[in-house]
């Protein structure tokens, strides 16, 4: 299961969270080692997005463990006991992970180059001008330096995308999670959050992206997670298990989105 | 209809539809008659002459008193403080109302249920009720100080009598009942944000405290105030009801003028158009508040406008 060296970025063992009487996630097991993409796919109400959402701590969960860059996140484990982190150690500890939407989230009243800006100036206390120094090359990399005064209304949904991506990035991540990044997008505009995103993935970035894009997965992903029932059904090389589905969940599951 | 026809097929024709000049034809309709239109508008304008006419040439109306008192410095000194009650009880209203909600809206079910009790309590007893127990309020607490609860020493102390005079015990009454009310507005207002908004500050890192100033506030405003420029229209007239605890302000001191000179509905009268006078000024203003946060980001109007130009230049 590991590949590589020591410690992976996210390394989840026997994760469990329920919502009421309903267990989303049974059980799972997931390592991420560093600089490698995982893709996480499955039907809807499989637990996938769930399971992105405890990596960050947007979710508590019931049991298991989650470490980010070998740091148990949520709690601290002191003489034995597991102790709940202070809100503020649990706004250090999403700092370093970045999250993308499907539905974007900018903040409306915000331009492109000030939603940019939002973390850094606001979480890290950087000054305005050297925020806005990087928030430009940031806008640049994800080819909007044009768009910098515009407001979220007046972007396209790819455009938000990429500002929502370059708002993640200005935090300086170690790790980035994708919850169906091009899932509220028009067909058209897939591609250009894909480009970054596959960019972004060439650059050495850690990244979790739950997708529907299996062109995406087989080409940019290093390791692919099919999740349903809220276990993990099959794992491995994205390009083997697309081309030789071994689990029937999966290859029925592939034939309804291929 | 025989124009048209042959315009567009020759067009389809030639394969270049777009190169045609369009056809133009005009419409100059003759209306329908529509008696119960102008009937209605000459009753209703009937009426309006003859009340104007009973009421100008009605004896007991006194329009000389009332044109005299109008600026008369006594009223005038009463619309001042009616204006400063109004501003400062809207002003501490607020403040207590965004507490209040804050409150209400938190995961701590203590503070969730002190908020609602307020809530509760200064919605569910009438204002009149509220500004006279606040004006008698040194009846149950003689004196007030700083210093230890519980009946602990004093660092200092004050005489309930010196401290509430019929200003402050106006506007303890007023802002406490306003912030009530406000908390439900501020509260709706806060609702209205997309949960999402939260979220994405959340995974930024930033704390609760941050969320709430930098993201939900701001976007809350566009639903909050609305709303909270009838709360100021109708507080402008609530204070009226200071009144009963002779409060100084436009409608006791037009009291005061009438159990001296008897002319009781002349005073009324000029209470009122100064009434009239703020609640115009007011609402005016309030028009071009909503207009500016209906357009969205509308502080930023005109930089919205350039912004908005790129894209009316860029093809299809």
């Amino acid at each position: 299961m590991t590949t590589g060296q020591a410690e992976p970025m996210v390394k989840i063992r026997s994760l469990r969270k329920r919502f009421g009487s309903v267990e989303v996630l049974k059980g799972i097991d997931l390592d991420v080692p560093h600089g490698q993409v995982v893709c996480v796919v499955g039907p809807s109400g499989s637990g996938k997005s769930t399971l992105l959402r405890c990596v960050n701590r947007m979710e508590t969960i019931d049991s298991g463990r989650i470490w980010v860059d070998g740091e148990l996140m949520g709690y601290a484990e002191r003489g034995g006991r597991l102790h709940l982190l202070a809100p503020a150690e649990l706004c250090r500890q999403r700092r370093p992970i970045g999250m993308v939407f499907q539905r974007f989230h900018l903040f409306p009243h915000r331009t492109a180059i000030e939603n940019v800006m939002e973390g850094p100036v606001t979480v890290l206390g950087t000054s305005r001008a050297e925020a806005r120094r990087q928030a430009t090359e940031l806008l640049e990399r994800v080819g909007l330096s044009d768009r910098a005064d515009h407001y979220p209304a007046q972007l396209s949904g790819g455009q938000q995308q990429r500002v929502a991506i370059a708002r993640s990035l200005a935090m300086r991540p170690k790790l980035m999670l994708f919850d169906e990044p091009t899932s509220a997008l028009d067909p058209e505009l897939v591609q250009e959050v894909l480009a970054v995103m596959r960019d972004l993935a060439a650059s050495g970035m850690t990244m979790m992206v739950v997708t529907h894009e299996m062109g995406f997965a087989r080409e940019v992903g290093d390791q692919l997670v099919f999740v349903d029932g809220g276990v993990i059904v099959e794992r491995g090389d994205p390009r083997e298990v697309l081309a030789a589905p071994k689990n029937d969940r999966f290859r029925t599951f592939l034939g309804q989105v291929l | 209809m025989e124009v048209t026809s042959t315009g567009s097929s020759a067009g389809s024709q030639d394969g270049e539809p777009s190169a045609q000049v369009p056809v133009e034809l005009p419409i100059e309709a003759v209306r329908p008659p529509r008696p119960g239109r102008v009937i209605g508008a000459g009753v209703a304008l009937l009426f309006l002459v003859w009340l104007a006419y009973t009421v100008i040439v009605n004896e007991n109306l006194h329009w000389d008193v009332i044109v005299s008192f109008l600026m008369d410095g006594r009223i005038l000194g009463g619309l001042w403080v009616t204006i400063q009650l109004t501003v400062f009880s809207m002003a501490i209203g607020l403040v207590l109302g965004v507490l209040a909600a804050v409150m209400q809206l938190s995961d701590n079910p203590v503070l969730r249920g002190t908020s609602g009790l307020y809530t509760w309590f200064f919605r569910g007893t009438p204002l009149l009720v509220q500004l006279i127990f606040w004006f008698n309020i040194g009846l149950v607490f003689p004196s007030f100080g700083i210093g230890v609860p519980f009946d602990g020493p004093k660092l200092i102390e004050w005489q309930a009598n010196e401290l509430i005079t019929p200003f402050t015990a106006a506007l303890l009454g007023l802002a406490i009942n306003e912030g009530a009310y406000m908390a439900e507005i501020v509260r709706a207002g806060i609702r209205s944000v997309d949960p999402g908004q939260r979220e994405a500050a959340e995974a930024l890192g930033m704390s609760h405290g941050q969320v709430l100033r930098r993201v939900v506030l701001p976007q809350a405003m566009r639903v909050i105030i609305p709303p909270t420029g009838n709360q100021f229209i109708s507080m402008l007239k609530t204070t009226s009801m200071v009144s009963v605890i002779a409060g100084a302000e436009l409608l006791t001191v037009a009291q005061r003028i009438y159990l001296g000179n008897f002319e009781v509905i002349a005073m009324l009268i000029v209470a009122s158009i100064w009434y009239v006078v703020l609640t115009t000024i007011a609402s005016i203003g309030q028009h071009f508040i909503e207009k500016r946060f209906e357009r969205g980001h509308a502080a930023l109007g005109a930089r919205v406008r350039r912004n908005l130009r790129p894209f009316a230049k860029e093809p299809a």
